[in-house]
Order: structure tokens, then sequence, then C-alpha cells
């Protein structure tokens, strides 16, 4: 028992050193390995998400010194919920939501196809396409809103010419029609995201299974909907997560184009908590409507997960 | 599990991403060797009198070279404006040079943000208690929320009484609150009114509008004669744009925006005739229809393309829209006081202030700097985009010859000058305004109920303002 053997300390022993013990032990490892990362999403992200619910808590009016910080429960949440202009926010959001997203799905996928077959200059095209993600979204909605510009704004000009309008139009002066030039903003800028991994996705899919698919005399349609499709899927669904989460929170866009107006057609929940939380100074306000806004996002993301799910197929 | 986990993380990034940050705390380091109490608040005048009016008294000499030795320790200095209307990006970057020249010591660094997020950035940023301005661009409706939430320094004993003489009136108040003052007026401003000479002659008139009846047949005249599509592009966008323009259209008409209790008082006839009148002009395409989305770049570029015949902005507007290279009608861009109706007419002071915040490092190194940007030298050498802020200077020759139109308009505008309601609850009551004015000109409410659901919820916020409100 006394002659331990240097080059085997993984004997049962009870003599090793605590570092050794840590070593042996492939758990106590893997945590101390974890550990620094650990610390940094403790303190960066579960630390202020934990101080931003007891925020919500309270009544923080920072404009308002003399009335310090008082709890106040649940509060916030009923005063917000008994809202009627937040409920209002909360449609235009998904409007927002759905209608970009559903636009950019079927033109991303469409678009895509089109750049998956084999032609002459397509990897330029493939290049030219990502241009628009590539800039930044400031600079999108900035000249978004240039070209909507009512008295000379180049969209006006162009209509005008094609004959499709008689006279400029002042598409961002009503409610509607400011929203959705904002939708059409969204979608020039994030399809190319939608067509790059749609892409990605398509050229995954084995040549083969087109083939067997033609000698079974299946049409084109056909072969789309019984085999593009069905591969496409667990790609489109994460597209469709990650652009929900960030479509429910849109906010530069309609800050640069439209601040939320006119008579509040664009202000959508990201745009009515940041008036709440940094334009007002009612954190505690703010925080129970971030809070909110978390939770529609994680119950879409739930169903999303569930129909994932049950939807994969394989061959 | 795995799911559990999946939807954690996911929980925790949007959290992260969405959650309004909480307020660092964060403690101004003690500076041991204070310069504040030394420096004689005079100092600063020191500085002026060097370039060239000598009739600020002696002094100067004495206290240079006292201050002398302690320049070894120089300080910097930042300053947050806004780029928009008044004074240029340029104009600023100029007087600052100059003022560094002349102080080697101060290093004053700018930034610049739009009107629109001129406020938000001053709130956040005072919140956070970092210092990270020394000096803000304070707009006249902010000091009463400012000072009630003490993000700024009481400035009264530094502003002394000759210098109150001479300062417009209008413009010191903007920096008022409860009287005391918060700041050193800086950006003296009013609204004016704005035609295109040519197009005004095509539409068959040879003098501007006097009343808003006046001006509303002149209108109808030019649209019918087809001088114009449109002949009127108004702020009307959602912001503050809008409250303005619909309150000197109140204020002409003999109504009023609040009452002295701070309760909204524009839900009367005088309120619903001007909300009457903005929604038949929407409607009947007088207005621009692209008002609603335009805030004052937006009308000075209309304007300056030559499709308006009236548009109301402030003082920058009439230089911009003669200068070729920015306009299409330069020359023909002429200013007027408002249009009166019950009134002779009613502008809006736009006055702004520069104020020294709260959490400044160098408090007086910012006054010093405060001093010089709006002494009357510097306000008389940058006059182009802004008029000064000191009465004396407005019969001051080579002003006027610099301003031959702007000057002898400003004298008779300024008579019919009106300020905003100086409320702490200003800033979100205005958001409310134009919500639902808005909402009456896009024909989605009648303007009876637009008034009367504006007043309403300013009154709920008001109720939240009082002391012991919830």
């Amino acid at each position: 028992m006394a002659d331990v053997i240097p080059q085997n300390p993984v004997t049962p022993s009870g003599r090793r050193s605590f570092f050794h013990h840590l070593i042996d032990s492939e758990r106590s490892l893997a945590w101390m390995l974890i550990l620094p990362a650990l610390i940094i999403v403790f303190g960066l992200i579960i630390m202020p998400i934990l101080s931003a619910f007891w925020m919500s808590l309270h009544t923080i009016d920072l404009k308002r010194p003399g009335i310090g910080t008082p709890f106040i429960g649940l509060g916030n949440y009923a005063d917000i919920l008994s809202d009627a202009y937040f409920w209002a926010s909360v449609g235009r959001t998904f409007y927002f939501m759905i209608v970009s997203i559903a636009i950019e799905l079927v033109a991303g996928v469409s678009i895509a196809l089109l750049l998956n077959t084999d032609f002459r200059g397509r990897n330029i095209l493939r290049t030219l396409i990502l241009i628009p993600w590539a800039l930044p979204i400031t600079i999108d909605a900035i000249m978004w809103k240039w070209i909507f510009n009512a008295n000379y704004g180049a969209l006006n000009s162009l209509f005008l010419q094609l004959g499709i309008i008689s006279k400029y139009q002042a598409w961002l002066s009503d409610s509607l029609g400011a929203m959705h030039a904002v939708i059409l903003a969204d979608v020039w800028k994030v399809t190319p995201l939608v067509i790059l991994l749609s892409l990605a996705a398509l050229q995954t899919i084995p040549a083969d299974l087109y083939e067997a698919a033609m000698i079974d005399g299946a049409s084109i349609w056909k072969s789309f909907w019984f085999i593009t499709f069905p591969l496409l899927l667990p790609t489109l669904m994460i597209v469709l997560l990650v652009r929900t989460m960030d479509a429910f929170k849109v906010f530069d866009i309609i800050y640069i184009m439209t601040s939320g107006g006119p008579a509040d057609g664009t202000k959508v929940i990201a745009y009515f908590t940041y008036l709440d939380a940094f334009s007002y100074l009612r954190l505690g306000h703010g925080a129970a409507l971030a809070y909110l806004m978390t939770f529609f996002i994680i119950i879409m993301i739930i169903i999303y997960i569930k129909v994932l799910k049950s939807r994969e197929v394989e061959y | 599990m795995k799911k559990v986990l999946f939807v954690l993380v996911i929980f925790a990034m949007l959290l992260a991403s969405c959650a309004p940050a909480a307020a660092p705390k964060q403690e101004a380091p003690k500076e041991e060797a204070k310069p504040a109490e030394v420096k004689p608040t005079e100092a600063p005048k020191a500085a002026e009198p060097k370039q060239e009016a000598p009739k600020e008294e002696a002094k100067p000499a004495e206290v240079k070279p006292t201050e002398a030795p302690k320049a070894a320790e120089s300080v910097t200095i930042r300053a947050l404006f806004m780029k928009q209307a008044g004074y240029q990006e340029s104009d600023i970057q100029a007087m600052s040079d100059e003022f560094m020249k002349m102080n080697p010591n101060i290093k004053v660094e700018l930034d610049f943000v739009t009107y629109e997020a001129l406020h938000d950035k001053i709130v956040t940023s005072a919140a956070a208690k970092a210092g990270t301005y020394d000096i803000v661009l304070m707009d006249c409706i902010w000091p009463a929320e400012f000072a009630a939430a003490g993000f700024i320094l009481d400035v009264s004993d530094k502003i002394s009484a000759d210098m109150k003489k001479d300062i417009w009136p209008g413009a010191l108040e903007s920096v008022t609150y409860k009287g005391k003052l918060y700041g050193m007026p800086w950006l003296n401003d009013i609204v004016y009114f704005y035609y295109n000479e040519d197009l005004l002659k095509k539409a068959g008139y040879d003098k501007p509008p006097k009343t808003y009846t006046e001006m509303t047949e002149m209108a109808y005249a030019a649209k019918k004669k087809g001088v114009v599509e449109y002949p009127f592009v108004e702020t009307f966008h959602q912001d503050e744009g809008m409250t303005i323009s619909f309150s000197y259209f109140l204020l002409a008409r003999g109504g009023k925006m609040f009452d002295a209790e701070d309760k909204p008082a524009f839900n009367s006839p005088e309120g619903l005739e001007t909300l009457n009148w903005i929604v038949k002009g929407m409607k009947d395409g007088l207005f621009n229809p692209s008002s609603t989305e335009s805030g004052y770049e937006e009308v000075r570029n209309t304007f300056s393309q030559g499709s308006s015949l009236f548009s109301e902005n402030w003082a920058y507007q009439l230089n911009m829209a003669n200068d070729p290279k920015e306009s299409k009608i330069a020359g023909n861009a002429k200013i007027a006081p408002l249009p009166g109706e019950k009134l002779p007419s009613a502008t809006i002071n736009g006055g702004m202030g520069l104020a020294i915040t709260a959490d400044s490092k160098n408090p007086d190194a910012a006054w010093q700097y405060m001093l010089y940007i709006s002494s009357k030298e510097v306000q008389k050498k940058y006059a182009q985009n802004a008029l000064p802020i000191w009465m004396s200077l407005f019969d001051d020759p080579d002003l006027v010859k610099m301003q031959p139109e702007l000057i002898p308009v400003s004298k008779e505008a300024y008579k019919y000058l009106q300020n905003r309601p100086l409320i702490p609850f200003y800033s979100e009551a205005t958001k409310v305004i134009s919500r639902e004015f808005q909402t009456a000109v896009l024909g989605k409410k009648t303007p009876e109920q637009a008034l009367k659901d504006a007043e309403t919820e300013i009154l709920k916020i008001r109720e939240q303002y009082k002391p012991g409100g919830k």
C-alpha cells in the first residue's frame, strides 16, 4: 500500500493530492474547464436576468428620485397587461413578424432553388445577393427612408416612370403604409440570410434522390414537394426560429425609419419598451415589459421545437 | 433535459438583449487638487476681452498668469450637441477649436446626435452617473424634467445680473425652472413663417398671409391654379414637431396648451377648431401628405425642392433654402413672422441652453467653455445659422449686415414669443399629444376624441409625477 507508483495515480488511494483527485474524476475536470465560462455567463447573463426580474417587481423611476424604489410585486405586470396600447403594440409586432417572415421564407427558398441550378455567372450572383445582408442595419434603414421619401424618393421616381402611380405618394405617412415600408426594408435585408442557409441545405441533398424520382416519373413539382421540401424543413425551422426572435425584437429599422409613427402605426413592442425604459427612465416598468417580451418569444419557440420534432424525416 | 437547457439558454440570450441594463453606480473618482474652488468664476471672462472688446472692466491681465501654473494639469471635457437646426456641426467644431487654442489646458471633445436622439442620450447617460458628459445641450422643454431628476447643476449664481439684462427673456426662460437657472442660454431660436416668393406671385399674391385664414385662402388659390400640388408642408411627424406645430396654430387662435397647474388646456373650443383645421387641410391636400412623416430637415428639403408654397421652420432654413448648393429655390425663400388669428402672431420658443451635468468632474472648465461659446464675439461670428442670445447685438451693424432679412423679422416676431410649458413630464406628454393628434390627422379618430384621449392620458401621467404619486 505504501509504495505508490507515480505513473499510476489512478489507483484508489486515500493519499492522493487534491489536485490528482480533481484530475481523476472526469466530472470535476469538466467542471474545472467550464468554470471560467460559467463565471462569465453568470456575471454577464444570469445576474442581469435576475436583477432585471427584481427590478420588474419595483417602481424604479430614475426621473423621480424622490419616490425611492418601493416594492410593488406584480404591479408593473398588471399595469402593462391592462394597457390597451401595450396590446396594440403586441398586435403590430405579430403583424410585422408574420408578414416579414412569410415573405422572407418564400422569397428566400425560391431564390435559393434558382441559385442551386447550374447556369453561367451563378457564383457572381451568389456573392452579389449577399450584399444586403452585409450592410449594417442602420444604413439599410436610412437608405430605405430615403427611397420611400414622399418628395424626392427613388421609389416614387421609379414608379412614376413605370406608370404605376400618377403622382408622388407619401409612403410612410399612414400607419399601414409605414408598416409595410418597414417590412419591405426588413425583407430586403434578411432574405439573403434565408437564401444562404437554404442554399447550404439544398446542396446536401443527394442527387440520386432526384434521379430516382425522375425514373419513377415524378414531376418537378412533386420532387420538390416530396424530396426537397422535407429535407429543407429542418433548416427552415432554424431560420424560422432565429427570425422569429429577431423580428419580435425589431427596433433599429423602426427607430430610424418611422420613430414608431405615424399615429403609433409602427410602434412595435421593442420600441414601446425602449421608450418606457430609456426615454421615460421607468426602469421597473421597462424590465417588466422586457420579461413579457421574452415570455412571448419562449412560447413561440416551444411551439416551434415541438413542431420540428414531430416533422423530422429521413431518407 | 436538453430541450429545457436549450430553452433556458435562449431565454438567457433574449433577456440579455432586451432587458434594460441596470444603471451602473459608478462613483466619480475624487479629484485631489480641485482647481474648482481656487479659480474665481470671473476667470472665463478673462478670456473674452482678450479677443477684442475690452469694455468688460480690467481684470484680464492678473487672472491669466495665476492660472498659468495650474494649466499644467490638463482636463478633458465632453460635450453633447445636436446636428440639425441652429449652429451646424462645423460651426461648433470651429468654436471649440478656437476655445482650445486659447485654453491649451482644456481639451474639448464633442459628440453630435440628432435632436430626436438627444433627450434619450442625455437621460440615459445622466442616469448611469458615469460622468460621460460634462456639458449637454438642453432643449427649453427639458430643464424641468432634468432639474427635478437632479441630472443638471443649478448655475443661477454664475450668470451675472449684467448678463441677464442683455439676454433675450425668452432665451433666459428656456433654461429656467422654478426661478432658478439650470444652464447658459446658447441657441436662440423661434419658429418663422417661410414662403416661396415666386410661387406666391404665381398664385396671385404679393404679400405673405397675416392670419391662418388668409393663409388657407392663398393655399386653396395656389392649389386651384396648379401652382403647387400641396401648398403647405408642416412638421407633423410623431414627435415634438407635431406638438410644436399644433401649439403655434392653437396659440394664434387664443388657446393654451397647459394651464398654470400643469393641466392640459388644449381640449377647448380653440383646440378643436385648430385640430379640425389641420384634419381638413390634410384631407383637402392643403398640407403635403408627407407632413406626417416630416421633421424639420424633411420640411426644409421639401421646401427647398420648390414643391411647397409655405412652410414653417427655425431660423436656419432661411440661409439654407437660399443656398444654391442646398436648394433649388435660392433667392425665393422669404421669411416672415408666423401668421396670427385672434392674436396678431404667435411663435414658439425653441431656445436651447447648455447645462452642466450633475456628475461632471470638471464643472469649472465646462462653465468656462460654455461662457466662451455663448459669448458675444462667438455668437456674432457664427450668426449665419442662429441668432445671438444677446439683445444688444441685434442693433450691431455687422450683424444686421450679415442677416439683413432675418434681423428685422426677428425683432417683430420676438414680440409674440411664447414658451412651451415647463413641466417635468413634458417629454411624456408630448409623446401622447403627437400620437393622438396624428391619429386624428390620419382619420382614425375624430378630433374631439383625440383631444379628449390626450387630455385624459396626460392627466394620468401628471398624477404619477405628483409628490406621492404611484
